[in-house]
């Protein structure tokens, strides 16, 4: 925030003739500053070249028109390819109509073995290390207090999952129906798809992390650093909104897989899990796997008391 | 052209002081330098330079941010009395209360920058040329009520200020309804700014109905503590008039609000020890550390015993109209609430985390060198306007001895 350029100095409201003459200097004055700053501004974006101006002036992705969600991601993919050495392809598919994805995950499979981690870093491209960024975080719990996140472990390490008397539980994005992040993001940078994905525009966000502070699932992460993206395990197969390699400064969160499960697929973690604990699918379609779950199984919500409704079940199994 | 005469008028008044004012001058310079030098590594390096990550992410920056707009809503402890009822002893320092919540607020904007991830695109928070968020997103109403309150002071300060140079009074026609409106605007920016926490049902510490009240209440101490100190200064260094049963008045102010911040708070205290819920964790975690953790407990315990003393020296009039006690006072006053809103209320709204892990944050050199370069920049901008404005009340700085002059 600056300083207002031009003070108003408002004798004008009590003479008439000093009024004229006031307003004039001050409209002057206000025009000559609007002049200057858009002269500075046009002089910093005449120094970039042609591609960065577009990136730095591109609007909401959810305002753009087809013609320019066209020319963001050939933009965008040209940028990838030459920062990875590899082609990309950023895709932009929109929700399947009639579809509200929903997911269940078993605490009586889960051996905590972390494998869909790994996987859905792999999958999304996140960042390895300084720091590196996981969207699943998978906690260690006491069998003998049962689900307590207070009390839980994130940072287990034991020779061998699982260990005697714990149970383990995977955390992810809840993809709540009434998301509290979505909210009180102040520029509209995130929000719940028709499929009921909650995404992140990352050319949008600004990064004040308002979202990070109102998820209570420790869903959504930040770029604290430049990511650190191998090229050679970067994933080329991408979604505008989902796992396209991310820059500094933006936050990120798990999309369900995104740029996977429009096409059909399911999501990395449902296809890494060992155990079968991981299972995905439309909730609208009755024969669906989750719904049965939901139906038949001793179904929970994590912290249901705040109201976020979450797509994401969890049960028991056996 | 009276108003770039004015303008011209003001530069020149502030290129000429005595050697204290020049040392001053220099050392705010040098603070300004060190924070942009801080931040020049953090724009390389990114918010990593910071001690900030994902469970705890916010820290020093945005408490330092409601701080700041809580010395900027306290603005209006000084306007209520002196303008609405006339009162007179008051009346000439109110200026500088405004003009301490012009600098405040381009703190609290320059804390807000300096903690966004993407500085670069400021500009989509703008309403119509970005995307205003509203009416659900808190920040997008508090970065539009403090542009605002911004606007509000600047323009009254402005007019009051060209108006003395032009030796006539301000207009009253004018004034009065903007001044009006600074009343409720400084409560909105500082009710809004708790709402900022308030409204996050994640975090228990902050989800609390009395929230925006301790906000209130601690800015009503605060903000008006550095006024004391700085009216003191000024009438030391300036030939102005300032009159000693206003600075007793304003701490008088100050003990009630205190006693309000207080009582506020052992509401809150009260209502968590006692009920025990899993809530507790997080003032465990201020006042007692958990589980060995104990970064901030003795911050939050020297916050609470300098506001304690404060308002038992400001309370009882003897120690209140003794110089010393009542500068110790506002001292304690200030320290107490810059360290219960600068650490105690961010850092455990995020320990434990919504996951229960226990992050412990405490400031890089980064922060705390971006940190100083920014008040750095409040301070000089105060230091500036001061002196322009002391000028012209003084009657040293007008139209009139500037034509003499043969300006």
């Amino acid at each position: 925030m600056t300083e207002d350029p031009s003070p108003p100095s408002r004798d004008a409201l009590d003479s008439p003739e000093e009024s004229r003459e006031e307003s004039l200097q001050q409209s002057t004055r206000r025009s000559f500053l609007a002049y200057a700053a858009a002269a500075a501004a046009g002089a910093v974006l005449a120094s970039c070249t042609p591609e960065e101006r577009e990136a730095y002036l591109q609007k909401r992705f959810r305002e753009l028109s087809k013609e320019d969600v066209a020319k963001v991601v050939a933009r965008l993919e040209a940028e990838y390819a030459r920062k990875y050495g590899k082609p990309f392809k950023v895709g932009v598919e929109p929700a399947i109509p009639r579809t509200l994805f929903g997911y269940a995950l078993d605490l009586s499979r889960c051996i905590g073995c972390r494998r869909c981690v790994y996987a859905c870093v792999k999958e999304n491209n996140q960042s390895r290390r300084s720091p590196p960024i996981q969207w699943i975080s998978v906690l260690e719990m006491d069998k003998r207090t049962g689900v307590d996140v207070m009390e839980s472990n994130l940072y287990y390490d034991p020779k061998e999952v699982p260990r005697e008397g714990h149970f383990y539980m995977p955390v992810q994005c809840q993809q709540c129906r009434n998301p509290p992040c979505t909210r009180v993001c102040p520029v509209g940078a995130t929000w719940q798809e028709p499929d009921g994905i909650v995404v992140v525009d990352y050319n949008w966000c600004v990064g004040c992390r308002c979202c990070m502070s109102a998820c209570p699932y420790g869903a959504r992460h930040f770029n604290w650093g430049e990511p650190h993206l191998p090229p050679e395990e970067a994933n080329q197969e991408t979604h505008y909104l989902g796992n396209r390699p991310r820059m500094r400064g933006v936050v990120e969160k798990c999309t369900f897989c995104i740029q996977r499960t429009r096409k059909g697929l399911y999501p990395a973690c449902v296809e890494i899990c060992p155990v079968g604990a991981r299972k995905f699918g439309n909730l609208l379609d009755p024969e669906s796997e989750v719904r049965y779950i939901i139906e038949n199984k001793r179904v929970f919500l994590l912290k249901e008391e705040l109201n976020t409704q979450p797509k994401f079940f969890y049960f028991y199994g056996v | 052209m009276p108003f770039v005469e004015f303008t011209v008028n003001s530069v020149r008044t502030v290129l000429r002081g005595n050697r204290a004012y020049w040392l001053w001058i220099v050392f705010l310079l040098a603070l300004v330098g060190i924070g942009g030098f801080g931040y020049a590594h953090q724009v390389r390096s990114g918010l990593i330079a910071t001690h900030m990550r994902d469970p705890v992410s916010w820290g020093f920056y945005i408490g330092n941010f409601t701080f700041l707009v809580g010395v900027a809503a306290a603005a209006v402890v000084l306007v209520i009395p002196a303008y609405v009822y006339h009162w007179k002893p008051i009346k000439e320092i109110v200026v500088f209360g405004e003009l301490l919540a012009v600098a405040a607020i381009v703190m609290c904007g320059l804390f807000v920058l300096v903690d966004m991830g993407r500085p670069d695109r400021l500009w989509h928070l703008i309403p119509w040329i970005g995307h205003w968020n509203g009416p659900g997103s808190i920040l997008a109403w508090d970065a539009l009520v403090l542009n605002l309150y911004f606007l509000l002071n600047f323009v009254i300060v402005t007019h009051i200020l060209f108006r003395g140079f032009n030796g006539r009074e301000y207009s009253k026609r004018f004034a009065t309804p903007l001044i009006l409106l600074s009343i409720p605007a400084a409560v909105s920016i500082h009710t809004v700014t708790a709402f900022l926490y308030n409204g996050m049902a994640a975090r228990p510490y902050w989800n609390s109905a009395i929230l925006a009240p301790r906000f209130l209440a601690s800015a009503f101490c605060s903000g008006p503590a550095i006024m004391l100190i700085l009216l003191q200064v000024v009438r030391k260094i300036m030939p102005i008039e300032i009159k000693d049963e206003a600075l007793w008045k304003i701490a008088e102010l100050m003990a009630y609000a205190m006693f309000v911040n207080l009582f506020l708070f052992g509401a809150e205290i009260f209502r968590e020890y006692y009920s025990r819920t899993e809530h507790l964790l997080f003032f465990r975690y201020a006042y007692s550390g958990l589980n060995g953790h104990r970064t901030l407990v003795p911050f939050t315990w020297l916050a609470l015993f300098c506001s304690v003393t404060a308002f038992l020296l400001f309370l009882i009039p003897r120690t209140r109209k003794n110089w010393v006690a009542l500068n110790v006072g506002a001292v304690l006053i200030f320290a107490g609430v810059y360290i219960e809103k600068g650490v105690a209320l961010v850092i455990p709204g995020y320990t434990p985390s919504v996951l229960g892990e226990i992050f412990e944050y405490f400031p890089s050199r980064t922060e705390a060198m971006v940190s100083a370069g920014v008040f750095g920049v409040g301070f000089l901008l105060y230091t500036l306007m001061v002196k322009v404005a002391v000028a012209i009340m003084t009657g040293r700085l007008s139209s009139r001895r500037s034509e003499a002059a043969g300006v």
